[in-house]
């Protein structure tokens, strides 16, 4: 099954891994081969197992609690020689870790020492393998951040890590992994936590350095997008196991394993939905639900020994739009964009600077006490971290009767029927009302916030971000749950997402939002299919590719990120929108 | 950074202003007066009546908190009516003493429950993480006058081998320039002054810093323990840093906010509650002179003390809040 490409780089044999005194192991009998030059793309779910076995390569896996339990790890070098990885101790093994063999890992917002230079901690992964002067180590640092494509190298060994963005950090931390040539980069999951133009950057950077110096990568990931755009060979793994694996054009074009086709299916891919119809019509013809007319959000930055306001971070400027009941309004940008600032808003958790916000007709703003009290059940909201927006002591059934209990319907009696009701209705089973979060998965978690969000039977539900935290075999059947309800229910759905292929999934219309403003708006094939404004081309053109024969040359230069800080007195410079199509309207400035 | 500097010591005014208040008011609302405390049983009414006079004791109590007031804003704080001395005099004069033991005690809680919990976390369960949390756990529940009296009996008394109380035997005969006697000693190069002032810091410095240490090196345990869950560790190891390494420089720097927190904290705590252990071995510092001047009503020299006290627990946070922008880069003063 595995065939021995013509040099060897590493070769994990039989290797087990259990965790603490739990027999079962989470990492059973696996094979894995290495060529050198090759990029392998190791896929599977959160729980696979995957990330246990880089980790088992870089023995790093023994800092959290888990033993390898057997097996053999050869690592070859270019004499023809091999050294088993496991039977060395952890000294020598740190003399391998960053030199020979380099990781990178999925969250740059946390992988990197916060109260450290990025220069400090480039030069400590140079200085730990070689013999040299600060200054020769800074010029290797100097090289490798240059390899990585960042704007002002000089500057960034300077800065501390939360000066940089996500796209940046990662590049950093590209940067640290490639300063010493490694033979293997192992990269777990890095452009997860990214938003996807980011995560195109990056896939593109790390193709070219690939390519540049012919080192090996082995590539973690749950997306088949991602696997899609980088991969040459590809190992399924399912619970531990290897299930499947094949040169990457063989897997996407004839999986032999079902689960396999399921991960395949389960990628998001632009154009897939495209063709279907809306299950359903959306009712747009009365009133609309919930409407946002010119809304603006302005922070205030203070400076100086007075506080005196300095500045404005411009959040939101002039932001308008409407949702209809059953339809779903999508708002699409990446992060920094305004989405969740304007869900806020809604929410009348933030004081919006001007405009105004409408539900049924009227404005929040006016509203006394009271009746904000009773608007609040009338819009409610889905999270994106299902694992931080439930309380983990409270029983599901607590947790979806809270609302009910707050606005006062009903009594004991008839919620505990609702709140069975809804259980049922999520596809939950009847027997989870009395458990707590923590015995669910995070799909499962999930259902519990939506049906949270129904129990007041709203008119209009905010959801954000709501499957970005979830697998993407999860995500398809989280996606399909918000459309049924929407159509039992009748609510009206702001969705906000950074994911392109998720929106053409679910949205009816959408809205791209760019530094603050919406830039374009308009019905979902004809904002797919007829982009006009340059910012949205430029995310479709990050989704990843359906398919390993359609890859395209990208951009890897990392873009500036532009400021939403003006100054003071500093009007928004917005350019009217203009009407392309039907409802189809665009900023003028594209 | 210097307008922070200058607002937060602007922000102590209305915090002063307030502490007064109460204390002034607390000592209004206190039973006794100092008249029956400090003047003998035999002077005569008239005399009685023409000491209050002098005191001001006799004006409502509004205008004597607006009379002192006036005076203090011009740095006035009166005069003890025990000690007939201005309140600022004795205070400073007796300040050094107290900060002093202060230092000395958080330096030795320092230096043993920073490396304590350092190495507690990285080997959690050890023997050494056993013995450090009995340390701890000692440190935390040893109630000082009980803990203070125990190490005189044994080392001032069955040993004798260090002072029971005090702080310089007299005729030390040393001029004083900062007023902290070791420092004096150092700088005038007189050795023998600064054994006898090392030995007679020993027991309290110990007394007050125990329970500092505890409460040092389990919080120090605790929050290293978690920067070594950390992604950036992770990627430390995967650098091939060595664990000691990882473990100073990349989990300890994190966890540092959180321990200069609590020792900055406790170095306030300290200060004041180095009342008890100022009793206990008759060390010349404010805490006694605060009990002292409760017990005799002694009104001016009260309120001083407690001014001292929060200016100093103020100047304490504000010197954390500094060190806090040098520790974590992401901290920034507004």
């Amino acid at each position: 099954m595995t065939e021995t490409a013509p040099s060897p780089l590493i070769s994990l044999r039989d290797l087990q891994v259990t965790f603490g005194l739990i027999p079962e192991p989470v990492v059973k009998s696996f094979d894995l081969d290495i060529a050198r030059g090759e990029v392998v793309a190791l896929v599977g779910e959160s729980g696979s197992g995957k990330s246990v076995t880089a980790k088992s390569i870089m023995r790093l896996v023994e800092f959290s609690g888990a033993r390898i339990a057997s097996g053999e790890a050869w690592l070859y070098d270019n004499h023809g020689g091999r050294t088993d990885l496991f039977r060395l101790n952890q000294n020598e093994m740190r003399s391998i870790r960053g030199s020979r063999i380099s990781m990178i890992f999925q969250d740059p917002m946390t992988s990197l020492n916060p109260v450290l230079t990025i220069g400090f901690q480039l030069r400590e992964a140079v200085l730990r393998h070689a013999t040299m002067s600060k200054a020769d180590a800074d010029r290797i640092c100097l090289e490798a951040l240059r390899q990585v494509r960042i704007s002002e190298p000089e500057q960034r060994l300077k800065q501390y890590p939360h000066e940089l963005s996500g796209g940046m950090r990662q590049r950093v931390m590209i940067a640290m992994a490639l300063a010493l040539k490694p033979d293997l980069l192992i990269a777990d999951e890095p452009t997860t936590a990214l938003d996807v133009t980011v995560q195109a950057e990056i896939l593109a950077l790390l193709k070219t350095i690939q390519r540049e110096t012919g080192m090996s990568v082995l590539f973690i990931t749950h997306d088949m997008g991602v696997v899609a755009e980088i991969a040459d060979r590809v190992v399924v793994m399912l619970r531990g196991d290897r299930v499947e694996t094949g040169d990457v054009r063989t897997i996407f074009e004839a999986p032999t394993h079902d689960y396999t086709r399921a991960l395949l299916a389960a990628a998001p891919k632009l154009g897939a939905g495209a063709d279907a119809a809306p299950a359903f019509e959306p009712v747009t013809d009365d009133a609309p639900v919930l409407e946002v007319d010119s809304l603006v959000v302005r922070y205030p930055v203070r400076k100086g020994l007075l506080q005196r306001v300095a500045a404005n971070v411009h959040a939101v400027e002039d932001v308008s739009f409407k949702v209809h009941r059953r339809e779903t309004l999508a708002i699409v940008g990446e992060s920094g964009c305004g989405k969740s600032t304007t869900a806020k808003a809604l929410m009348n958790l933030i004081e919006p600077t001007s405009g105004a916000i409408r539900l049924h007709g009227r404005d929040i703003a006016s509203l006394t006490a009271a009746q904000m009290m009773a608007a609040r059940a009338d819009i409610q909201m889905i999270f994106q971290d299902p694992y931080a927006s439930l309380n983990p002591r409270m029983t599901v059934e607590q947790i979806i009767a809270e609302p009910l209990e707050i606005h006062q319907r009903g009594d004991a009696a008839s919620r505990r029927a609702q709140v069975t009701e809804l259980i049922e209705r999520v596809g939950l089973p009847i027997a989870a009302a009395k458990r707590y979060p923590h015995n669910f998965s995070g799909g499962q978690r999930q259902r519990i916030c939506i049906a949270r969000a129904l129990a007041l039977r709203p008119s209009v539900i905010i959801a954000d971000e709501p499957v970005s935290a979830l697998d993407v075999s999860i995500q398809a059947q989280i996606l399909a749950l918000i459309e049924e309800i929407q159509r039992d229910f009748d609510v009206g759905i702001l969705f906000i997402s950074h994911d392109m292929a998720v929106v053409e999934k679910v949205s009816d219309r959408i809205a791209v939002m760019h530094l603050g403003e919406i830039v374009e708006i308009g019905p979902r094939d004809a904002v797919l299919r007829d982009p006009r404004h340059a910012y949205t081309r430029q995310l479709l053109d990050a989704v990843p590719v359906a398919h390993p024969a359609l890859r395209k040359a990208r951009q890897m230069e990392a873009r500036a990120m532009m400021s939403p800080i003006r100054p003071l007195g500093a009007d928004h410079p917005t350019s009217p929108m203009r009407e392309v199509s039907h409802q189809h309207f665009v900023r003028a400035d594209a | 950074m210097a307008s922070y500097l200058v607002r937060r010591l602007i922000g102590v005014i209305p915090v002063l202003f307030m502490v007064s208040l109460m204390v002034f008011a607390l000592t209004q609302l206190a039973p006794g007066d100092p008249v029956s405390m400090l003047v003998s049983d035999e002077a005569s009414p008239e005399d009685r009546q023409k000491i209050v006079e002098a005191w001001g004791l006799d004006r409502p109590a509004p205008v004597q908190y607006l009379s002192f007031l006036k005076n203090a804003v011009l740095g006035d704080f009166g005069s003890s009516f025990r000690y007939r001395e201005p309140v600022m005099d004795l205070v400073l004069a007796r300040l050094p003493a107290s900060i002093e033991l202060a230092v000395y005690a958080t330096l030795l809680a320092v230096i043993i429950g920073i490396p304590l919990g350092v190495l507690s976390a990285a080997r959690p369960n050890s023997l050494l993480d056993n013995a450090g949390s009995l340390v701890g756990f000692f440190g935390v529940s040893m109630p000082n006058f009980w803990f203070g009296i125990l190490l005189i009996l044994v080392f001032a008394g069955v040993f004798n081998v260090l002072p029971s109380g005090g702080r310089e035997p007299w005729g030390m005969d040393l001029p004083s320039i900062t007023g902290f006697l070791t420092i004096d000693a150092l700088i005038q190069g007189r050795f023998d002054v600064l054994w006898t002032a090392l030995r007679h810091l020993a027991l309290p410095a110990i007394v007050l810093g125990t329970s500092m240490t505890g409460i040092i090196m389990q919080l120090t345990r605790a929050t290293v323990a978690e920067a070594l869950r950390e992604d950036y560790v992770m990627t430390a190891r995967a650098k091939g840093l060595s664990e000691r390494l990882v473990l100073w420089r990349h989990a300890f720097r994190n966890a540092l906010v959180a321990v200069v927190t609590i020792i900055g904290l406790e170095f306030g705590a300290l200060i004041s509650g180095a009342i008890i252990v100022e009793t206990v071995f008759s060390w010349p510092g404010i805490g006694m002179l605060l009990i002292q001047s409760i017990t005799f009503r002694d009104y001016p020299l009260i309120v001083g003390l407690v001014l001292i006290y929060t200016t100093l627990f103020v100047l304490v946070n504000v010197a954390i809040d500094i060190l806090y922008t040098i520790i974590d880069p992401r901290i920034r003063m507004k």
